[in-house]
C-alpha cells in the first residue's frame, strides 16, 4: 500500500517537525479549517470568559427581551412553569427539597451566557444577537440578587462575576469513580 | 371444532395456471398484483373466522392463499401481531411541556438477547431530532491541535473502520429512589437503556489526523441540533476506545441516534456520546457546560454537587418475569435479564426468588463482552407461592451491584442520576408481576 507508507512518512516528518504526542499515523483525509470557518462555529465559552464575544447588554434591555422571548416558558421573573425555573432557591441546596435555579446552583456566569446562546429560546435558538445575550444574562443574574439593577454586561465583567455555588462542585474525575461505591 | 374444506367449487387462480403447465405465470404481476391474496382468499375460504378454524386438525387459513408478494415491504416491519412492542413514556410521570425535550423508553421486557432494534432505542432529545442532509454535515476538529481540520462524511467513512457492540445507557435511567410503584414494567424503570453494534472509525484516528497537542486533557463534543448540546470528555477517554459512529446494527444510525454522526463513548453516561456530533474542541480543562453543571451532576446530601460522574456503574434487572407480566400455572419459569458494567464485562450474576435472603448463579450468555449488555439466565420451579425476584451482578473490576438501601445510606433522590441498585419483581400467588422496587 504505496499510500499508506507515504502517510507513515508523513506522519514521522510531522512527528519530528512537531513533536505531537497522540500522531502514529496519518491518513491526510479532511481539509484545513479557515480561521473564519472556526469563528463560525466556535460558540462555547469557557468558565473564565474565553470565547465571549464584543458586546454588551444591561438588566434594562434584558427585562424586555425576557418578557418577549423567554418569560411564557420561564414565567415573567424566571419563576418557571411550564420549564425550568431559574431564579430563587438560594440556600435550599441541603434540604430535602433542594431548588436548582441559575442562582442557588449554577457554578459559572459564562456558562449561562453560553447555554442561552447555543440554545435559547427553544424554537429558535442562535438567534439572539450577544448584546441580547448579555442583556438577558444581566437581568437573570439581577433577579438572582447577584448583580445590580443598574449593571451593564461585557466580556470583561461577565468572567469576572463570581456565583454563589461557585464551590459547590466536585469532580468525580478521575478519582471519585463514578459514584459512590454503597 | 369441525374441520373446514374449502366449499367453493371454483378452482382457485394458481391451480389454474399450474393446469396450464406455466409455472413462471404464478409470479407474473400482471396476474397476480395485490389483490390476489385477497381474491384467492374470497374464493377458496368462505365461512372463515370461526374460533378454532386455524387449529389443529383444520388447515390454517393462511396456508389456503398466497401472502404479501415479495417486496412488499422495501423495508420491512415487525408483524402486526407485535404492534404493542414500541418505545413509550413513562408510566405515571406527567409528560414534559414539550416533546422537544423529552424521552421514551425501550420495551426491555419485550426483548430477546442483547441487541435493541434500531427503531427501539431509547431517545432522549434536548431540542428535537434534526433533519440533516449527509452530505452537508461537516465535522470539525480545532482547539489544541496542529491542524484545525474540516471532515465531510466521505471523508469519516474513508478511514479505517471498527465494528463493536455496546449498551448506552442514560444516566436518569431507573428511578427507584421513592416508594416503588407497582404498576411499572421494565419498560418504565430500566428502558433508558439500549444495546446495538455500532460502526465508525476510532476517535484515536481522527484526532491523529489534527494532531493532538500534549496540553491538551479535555474535549468538547457538541452536537448540531437546535441545543446544540455539549459535553466535555477526558482526552483518555477521547483517545482510549472512543468512537465516531456512523452506524448501528448494519445500517447507517438513526435520525433518532444521531444521524450521520455521533459520538459513541463505552460505558459512559448517555448523555456524553453526542449525538450528531459536529465539532470537537481539544481544551486543558473541563468547559463547565450546562450539561455538566446544572444537569447530570448529583447534588449529595451535604448539598455539594458531584459532576463528571461518567462511568455508568454496573446493574442488572430481570425482564422476565417482570412487572406487568403474568405468571400461568406453577411449575417450571426461566427467570431472564440483562446485566451490564460501563467499567467492563459482567463477571457473575446472581438470581434471587426470596427477595434476596439466598442467590444463586445464573448462566449468561456467552461471550459477555466490554461495556456490553450480557443475558442472563436460571431456571426457577414456582411453587405458586408468592415470591420476590431479585438479581445481582459482579463485574470484572469486583464491584457487586448494591441493594437499594446500601445505595440510599449515602444518596438519595436529589442526586437522582446513576441509580444502579438491586431491582426486585414481586410475584403474587395468582402469578401477577409488580414492581417492588
Amino acid at each position: 500500500m504505496p499510500g499508506k507508507i507515504a502517510s507513515a512518512a508523513l506522519a514521522i516528518a510531522a512527528i519530528a517537525a512537531s513533536g505531537p504526542v497522540y500522531a502514529a499515523e496519518r491518513y491526510d483525509f479532511g481539509r484545513p479549517a479557515t480561521p473564519q470557518e472556526v469563528k463560525g462555529w466556535d460558540i462555547d465559552v469557557s468558565p473564565d470568559g474565553a470565547g465571549l464575544p464584543p458586546g454588551h447588554g444591561d438588566v434594562q434591555q434584558g427585562e424586555a427581551i425576557f418578557a418577549e422571548k423567554c418569560a411564557s416558558c420561564h414565567g415573567a421573573h424566571g419563576e418557571g412553569k411550564p420549564m425550568d425555573r431559574l431564579v430563587g432557591g438560594m440556600g435550599t441546596l441541603r434540604d430535602k427539597k433542594a431548588e436548582k435555579t441559575v442562582g442557588s446552583f449554577w457554578p459559572y456566569a459564562a456558562t449561562l451566557f453560553d447555554f442561552v446562546r447555543r440554545a435559547m429560546p427553544l424554537n429558535a435558538p442562535q438567534s439572539l444577537t450577544p448584546d441580547e445575550v448579555y442583556s438577558v444574562s444581566a437581568y437573570l443574574l439581577f433577579l438572582n440578587g447577584i448583580v445590580a439593577q443598574d449593571t451593564t454586561l461585557d466580556a470583561d465583567t461577565l468572567a469576572k462575576i463570581k456565583m454563589p455555588n461557585r464551590d459547590g462542585f466536585v469532580s468525580a474525575y478521575p478519582k471519585l469513580g463514578a459514584s459512590p461505591k454503597p | 371444532m369441525i374441520p373446514r374444506t374449502p366449499k367453493s367449487k371454483e378452482p382457485s387462480p394458481i391451480a389454474a395456471e399450474r393446469q396450464d403447465g406455466d409455472a413462471r405465470l404464478i409470479t407474473r404481476r400482471s396476474l397476480f398484483g395485490a389483490s390476489a391474496s385477497a381474491a384467492a382468499a374470497a374464493i377458496v375460504s368462505p365461512g372463515l373466522a370461526q374460533e378454532g378454524d386455524n387449529l389443529p386438525p383444520s388447515v390454517p387459513e393462511w396456508q389456503l392463499h398466497p401472502g404479501d408478494e415479495t417486496l412488499s415491504l422495501p423495508y420491512g416491519r415487525p408483524s402486526k401481531f407485535e404492534a404493542n412492542v414500541v418505545r413509550r413514556y413513562r408510566q405515571g410521570l406527567p409528560e414534559p411541556p414539550t416533546r422537544l425535550s423529552s424521552f421514551s423508553l425501550t420495551p426491555l421486557q419485550d426483548l430477546c438477547g442483547i441487541i435493541t432494534p434500531n427503531g427501539l432505542h431509547y431517545e432522549r432529545h434536548h431540542a428535537g431530532v434534526p433533519t440533516i442532509d449527509p452530505s452537508e454535515h461537516r465535522l470539525m476538529v480545532h482547539g489544541l491541535v496542529e491542524r484545525p481540520l474540516i471532515f465531510t462524511m466521505e471523508d469519516v467513512t474513508r478511514f479505517p473502520s471498527v465494528s463493536r457492540i455496546h449498551f448506552l445507557e442514560c444516566s436518569g435511567n431507573t428511578q427507584n429512589w421513592g416508594a416503588p410503584k407497582p404498576e411499572l414494567t421494565a419498560q418504565d424503570t430500566h428502558g433508558l437503556l439500549s444495546c446495538c453494534e455500532w460502526t465508525g472509525v476510532p476517535l484515536a484516528t481522527v484526532l491523529a489526523e489534527a494532531g493532538v497537542k500534549p496540553e491538551a486533557k479535555w474535549m468538547l463534543a457538541e452536537g448540531a441540533d437546535a441545543a446544540a448540546m455539549t459535553r466535555s470528555i477526558p482526552i483518555e477517554k477521547a483517545l482510549d476506545d472512543a468512537l465516531l459512529a456512523y452506524a448501528q446494527n448494519g445500517e447507517r444510525l438513526r435520525p433518532e441516534q444521531g444521524y450521520p454522526l455521533r459520538l459513541l463513548l463505552p460505558g459512559y453516561e448517555g448523555n456524553t456520546n453526542v449525538k450528531w456530533l459536529r465539532r470537537l474542541k481539544l481544551g486543558v480543562e473541563p468547559f463547565q457546560t450546562r450539561e455538566e453543571t446544572s444537569k447530570y451532576s448529583m447534588l449529595m446530601p451535604d448539598g455539594t454537587a458531584r459532576q463528571f460522574n461518567l462511568v455508568m456503574e454496573a446493574k442488572s434487572v430481570i425482564t422476565f418475569p417482570s412487572g406487568g407480566q403474568r405468571l400461568g400455572a406453577p411449575g417450571f419459569y426461566e427467570i431472564s435479564g440483562i446485566a451490564w458494567s460501563g467499567a467492563g464485562k459482567v463477571a457473575r450474576v446472581e438470581v434471587s426468588s426470596d427477595g434476596g435472603s439466598s442467590w444463586r448463579d445464573a448462566a449468561l450468555q456467552e461471550p459477555a463482552m466490554s461495556k456490553c449488555l450480557t443475558r442472563f439466565r436460571a431456571p426457577w420451579d414456582w411453587d405458586g407461592s408468592p415470591s420476590t425476584l431479585a438479581s445481582r451482578v459482579t463485574d470484572e473490576t469486583g464491584y457487586v451491584q448494591p441493594t437499594r438501601e446500601a445505595l440510599l445510606k449515602v444518596r438519595d433522590v436529589r442526586s437522582y442520576y446513576h441509580y444502579n441498585a438491586i431491582q426486585t419483581w414481586s410475584v403474587a400467588a395468582g402469578g401477577a408481576v409488580t414492581n417492588a422496587g
